[in-house]
Order: C-alpha cells, then sequence, then structure tokens
C-alpha cells in the first residue's frame, strides 16, 4: 500500500479547506472555470460524495446512530472511494483535480469529537499528498454569520450536536466551529498548508489563488519538457 | 470483573472501563463451521443460564446494508471495503458488544477483527496500517481459531453448502485464477497462511477444525466453561458468598425455566 506523500503521478492535486461559511467552494468553483477555460484537463472531487457510502451516511445522520469513531470510519470509507475512483485515475491520466475539502477536514472534526489525533491520521494514511493545500481562514465570528444568516436551520452533526456541549444548535455550532479552526491552525505547519486569509474580496483571494496554482502548473509543464 | 484493554488507542470514552462479562471469539476461514460451533455454544451457554449476545461480520445497523449492497456491485475498491468493515466493527463494538459485555453477557462473536486483518493484507494492505485500525478492538477473553489443514478440505463443505463458490470467498476480486476452484483454493491458502502468522501473535487457541462436528464442539465446550468458571471463583470472596449463593440459585431457576420451554 503505497501511503501519503510516496504517491508519484503526473496530474496535479489542489484541495480546499477551511471552516464552514469561509468561502473556500466559492474559490474552488472560480478556480475550476478558469482553469477550464485555460485548456486543461480538470476532475472536480467533493467531500461525502461516494455513491457506494452515501446511503449509509445519509441513513445514520438522519437516525443519528453516529459515535465519534463511527462518524470517523465512515467518512474515511468516503475518502477511500472518492481516492480509489476519483482522484487516482485522473492523477494517473495527467489531469488537475480539485478537491473540495480533504483529510483535513477528517483530521479537524474527528479530533474535535475525541477521536485520538495519532488514530485518524494513520487511518488516511493511503490519502495522495496534495501539490497544494488552501485553508481559507476567515475568524469565527465572520464564518458563523455568513452560515447563520444563509441557511434555514443548522442539522445535527453540522452543529455539533451529538456532543452535548450545548443545547441550542446555534451555540453548540459556535463551540463546535471554535474548536475545529484551532485544529486547523495546528495543521498549518504539520502539513504546510497554503493560508488564504479569507476576510478580503472574493477576486483578490482568486487571484492569489490562481497565482499560486499557475507557478506549479508551469514549473510541473518545466518539468515534463514541455 | 476485568479491565478492558484494547490493542491500541481506545475509543473515545471506553478508557478506563471495567465489564463482567466475556468476549470469546470464533475465528477461521470459510466453511471451517464457524457459524455451527457458535449456534451449539450458545444453546449450552443459554442452557448454563448464561445471557449470550451473538454477532458477526456486517451485522452492524449503520453499516451492514451498505457493505452488502455494495459487495453486489463491480465497483468496490479493496481501502473502501477495508474502512467499511472497520466501520461496521466499530459500530458493533461500540452499540451491541461493549454494552453487553457490561450487563455480564457472554458475547460470541463470529470472526473478529483477525479476519478482517487477513483479508486486507492479503489484498496488498501494508499490515501496521489495518492493525493500526482495529488499534480500537477491545482484547477478547478468548480467541478460538478453527483450524483446517488446506484449502482444499474446505471444499467438500463448499459443495455440501448448495451455495457453491461465492465471488468474495473466492477472492475473484484477487484475479489469482482461471475460474473459481482456482481462485478459490489459491485465496483460501494465502488467507490460512496469515491466520497461522496472526496465531502467536494474538494469542489464538487453535482447534482441529478437521475433525467432526461434534469432537469440536466438545473441545469448545469444555475450554469455554474453564474461561467462565475461573471467573466464578475469583469472586468467591468470602464477603461475597451470600451474593454468589443467591445469584447461584437464579441460574439454575433459569436454567429449569430454559429446560421447561425446550422440553414441553
Amino acid at each position: 500500500m503505497i501511503s501519503y506523500g510516496q504517491h508519484q503521478f503526473p496530474g496535479q492535486l489542489f484541495v480546499v479547506e477551511g471552516t464552514d461559511g469561509s468561502g473556500k467552494s466559492t474559490q474552488l468553483a472560480l478556480l475550476y472555470q478558469w482553469l477550464k477555460s485555460e485548456g486543461y484537463p480538470v476532475f472536480f472531487s467533493e467531500w461525502n460524495s461516494s455513491v457506494l457510502v452515501k446511503d449509509t451516511t445519509r441513513r445514520a445522520k438522519k437516525r443519528r446512530l453516529f459515535t465519534p469513531a463511527t462518524f470517523s470510519l465512515l467518512h474515511a470509507t468516503d475518502f477511500a472511494d472518492r481516492t480509489e475512483r476519483d482522484i487516482i485515475p485522473p492523477l494517473k491520466a495527467g489531469a488537475i483535480v480539485l478537491a473540495d475539502r480533504y483529510i483535513y477536514t477528517a483530521f479537524a472534526r474527528d479530533v474535535v469529537r475525541g477521536c485520538d489525533r495519532a488514530w485518524v491520521r494513520e487511518i488516511y494514511r493511503f490519502a495522495v499528498k496534495p501539490t497544494v493545500a488552501f485553508f481559507f481562514r476567515a475568524p469565527l465570528d465572520v464564518a458563523i454569520d455568513r452560515i447563520i444568516s444563509g441557511r434555514p436551520a443548522l442539522k445535527y452533526y453540522e452543529a455539533g450536536m451529538d456532543m452535548g456541549w450545548s443545547d441550542e444548535p446555534e451555540e453548540s455550532f459556535k463551540i463546535f466551529q471554535g474548536k475545529i479552526l484551532e485544529e486547523y491552525d495546528r495543521m498549518v505547519g504539520e502539513f504546510n498548508l497554503t493560508v488564504i486569509d479569507a476576510t478580503r474580496s472574493i477576486e483578490q483571494q482568486q487571484r492569489e489563488m490562481r497565482a499560486i496554482v499557475s507557478r506549479h502548473l508551469r514549473q510541473r509543464a518545466r518539468g515534463m519538457g514541455i | 470483573m476485568r479491565k478492558m484493554s484494547f490493542y491500541g488507542t481506545a475509543l473515545p470514552g471506553l478508557e478506563a472501563e471495567s465489564y463482567s462479562g466475556k468476549l470469546i471469539v470464533i475465528e477461521g476461514t470459510d466453511g471451517v463451521g464457524r457459524s455451527t460451533q457458535i449456534s451449539i455454544l450458545r444453546a449450552w451457554l443459554e442452557a448454563r443460564g448464561h445471557a449470550v449476545l451473538d454477532t458477526g461480520m456486517t451485522r452492524s445497523v449503520l453499516a451492514g446494508r451498505g457493505i452488502k449492497e455494495a459487495k453486489q456491485g463491480h465497483t468496490l475498491g479493496r481501502l473502501t471495503m477495508q474502512l467499511y468493515y472497520a466501520t461496521d466493527f466499530a459500530d458493533r463494538l461500540e452499540n451491541e458488544m461493549v454494552p453487553a459485555l457490561r450487563a455480564g453477557f457472554i458475547v460470541l462473536t463470529d470472526r473478529y477483527i483477525y479476519s478482517a486483518i487477513a483479508r486486507a493484507v492479503v489484498r496488498g494492505a501494508a499490515p501496521d496500517w489495518i492493525r493500526a485500525i482495529y488499534g480500537i478492538a477491545l482484547v477478547p477473553d478468548a480467541v478460538f481459531y478453527l483450524r483446517i489443514r488446506s484449502a482444499q478440505e474446505l471444499v467438500p463443505r463448499v459443495l455440501a453448502s448448495g451455495r457453491g463458490f461465492d465471488y468474495w470467498e473466492s477472492g475473484m476480486d484477487l484475479h489469482l485464477g482461471e475460474d473459481f476452484y482456482d481462485s478459490f483454493i489459491e485465496y483460501q491458502t494465502r488467507l490460512l497462511q496469515e491466520f497461522d502468522r496472526m496465531s502467536g501473535e494474538y494469542g489464538f487457541r487453535v482447534v482441529d477444525a478437521s475433525r467432526p462436528i461434534r469432537r469440536v464442539a466438545a473441545d469448545l465446550r469444555r475450554a469455554v466453561a474453564r474461561i467462565i468458571d475461573d471467573e466464578g471463583r475469583a469472586v468467591a470472596q468470602p464477603e461475597l458468598i451470600a451474593e454468589g449463593v443467591s445469584a447461584a440459585s437464579e441460574a439454575e431457576e433459569t436454567l429449569s425455566r430454559v429446560e421447561g420451554s425446550a422440553y414441553h
């Protein structure tokens, strides 16, 4: 089994991470449009999207069957399916793969839910190391405002209600997101995440992102003698 | 009472608990007679007045159905399958096995982490990776490994079952042979080697499963009785005798009820 960092593929993998409401999905969608218009083969992969696992996850959320450990393992199962199906084959084919959320989402959430930090990292050892992992860092109040104003109601697991921190979904969500942000901050050095200041304008953030991605695409082209 | 001990990292919330039940594992490859032995053992334990929970792979509320559906198709990758099984295991451990053990049940499990590890390693998973994932597993009170000498010995049993060769039991996803038979022999041979390798590591109690069902059952019964009775002696401290006596008479009552229902 090949583990994190050992994969050598002709394609490149760019991922976006950040708390809910940090604007990362908007940025990734803009990047996708730009790469396509530039003529690159681009493949998009989203967190929690495995067809094999989707029904199980949906049922478990509805019936509240999850414990921190099974929440972690089922999301790892979903991610494994995406890795085997959506990530490795296009990378082998030389495509650019864009992933909305990656292993760092699991590291943050599962550890906040009480899973052992080393155990969670070990589970995901099979993951492909991204070319660049962007971390869209937004202060807690900004992210929370965006989510709470844009959504009819917070969902049970989304708000971290399973942890029993508060009976108030909004209050629970704030506590949960605060802890997640702390975990992300710890990971910046550990995994060399590229921090993007998510308080700036959408255009400024996108410009910065494109500049970084272009640099990697040029390097790769030079490496392959193109 | 015994303190829970884990192979690796305990699950959140389970760290330092004690339990009064027994976790007994019946392991072995496909077709060695695990489920037959478990049903015999269960009936005998219940007749003796023990509450029994039996469980096995893919029986979890959370992931059982999803795994079965995924196995019907042809798109289930190896890593995905291994993690799906780990999810199923964790759900049963937390929601079935541990609560039953706390409540004093004898938990009989048809396979445990060892089958999952053997299948993963045979499929190219890093041995230390799959072991680390299953580090959440509780160390059982006993692991009985029903051992047969060769994969060829399993063939008549598979045929007798009337189901014929199964895609996954034959390891067809590994492309080891021309047909189900060749693949089955090669796959099961590799699994047997993995089990033998784990035998010392995990302290399997090896039971020769090439013998008739009756003889294997008698061996298991003797060994399980010893595990349960050792504990009985250990709690018979002077201050606990009175409690022990009432527990014993309760057990006898249960036993006569069980016998009553069985024979009338």
